[in-house]
């Protein structure tokens, strides 16, 4: 991790990222809060991407700043009484505190631990031109059950989030 | 390139461990119940970003063990919050039906 251009990459993505973690949390307006939480994983997807890890950078795109985006778009969208404004909580600094807390024991600890200096060296062992295909072996060879689990998974969240939000006829009266 | 400018294991576990902080700061201190899932999406980031990095710099692999298993725990943890995300969402547009609103300090009763 030497050459100059995976440097300056990496603080360029790491900055855009903390910048739109920042704006989530100080945003008044939740859909400009979407907005940053977006260029948050955009810049994640930077990081990945300086990690070689090509795959998980396109999923990461396609999933979180393209789906759960939208997804979270259509929530706002059909919560319109309430759904504009970002305020916060009564326990905003107990929160606060945790969450710098968490970060400086997170932080401490990976500074203080010893690590092996490592270099990627079985990464380069293996060579792999993407990593695309060993992670579709790893997915259909040994990880073929945590694969058929999560799909089991994803069919029950499908069918939980349509059982949730479908209106039962009459259900509109009684209540 | 001088010594101390390279990027190692410390600097990424940094970067993940300050988004995991913002991300629960995130989640405990909104009110609204999008933008506590927004924390909890930003935490699970973090703990990808981790997951990644291990799985790049770590050469302590025993023989036969796949480098990229890391990449494999990453599409689940994706997976996860892929569904995760749907049934919240629609657990938060089930609540503003009943209760006209997705205040989380207002939403206190478990029997509306």
């Amino acid at each position: 991790m030497e050459s100059p251009g995976i440097i300056l990459a990496f603080w360029i993505f790491s900055a855009i990222t903390v910048a739109g973690c920042l704006m989530v949390l100080v945003s008044r307006n939740l859909l400009h809060a979407l907005v940053f939480l977006v260029l948050a994983f955009l810049g994640m997807a930077g990081l990945f991407l300086t990690l070689s890890a090509d795959f998980i950078a396109v999923a990461q795109i396609l999933i979180y700043a393209g789906s759960i985006a939208v997804l979270m778009v259509f929530a706002i969208m059909l919560t319109p009484l309430a759904a504009r404004d970002n305020g916060n909580s009564l326990y905003v600094l107990p929160a606060l505190a945790a969450g710098l807390g968490i970060a400086g024991i997170i932080g401490f600890v990976a500074v203080n631990s010893p690590w092996a200096q490592l270099t990627g060296d079985a990464l380069k062992q293996g060579d792999p031109d993407t990593t695309v295909s060993v992670i579709g072996d790893l997915l259909v060879g040994r990880y073929v059950l945590p694969f058929e689990v999560a799909s089991i998974l994803l069919f029950f969240g499908l069918l939980g989030a349509i059982v949730l939000v479908h209106e039962r006829r009459g259900a509109r009266e009684s209540s | 390139m001088p010594e101390g400018l390279s990027v190692t294991l410390v600097h990424y576990l940094a970067v993940s461990g300050l988004i995991f902080g913002l991300g629960t700061g995130v989640a405990l201190s909104k009110r609204n119940a999008v933008a506590v899932l927004m924390g909890v999406e930003l935490m699970l980031n973090a703990v990808n970003l981790t997951l990644l990095a291990f799985s790049r710099f770590s050469s302590a692999f025993a023989e036969g063990e796949e480098p990229l298993a890391g990449h494999v725990f990453v599409v689940f943890v994706l997976t996860v919050a892929a569904a995760e995300a749907a049934v919240a969402l629609a657990m938060a547009v089930l609540v503003y039906r009943q209760r006209e609103t997705v205040d989380l300090d207002r939403v206190n009763l478990l029997r509306g």
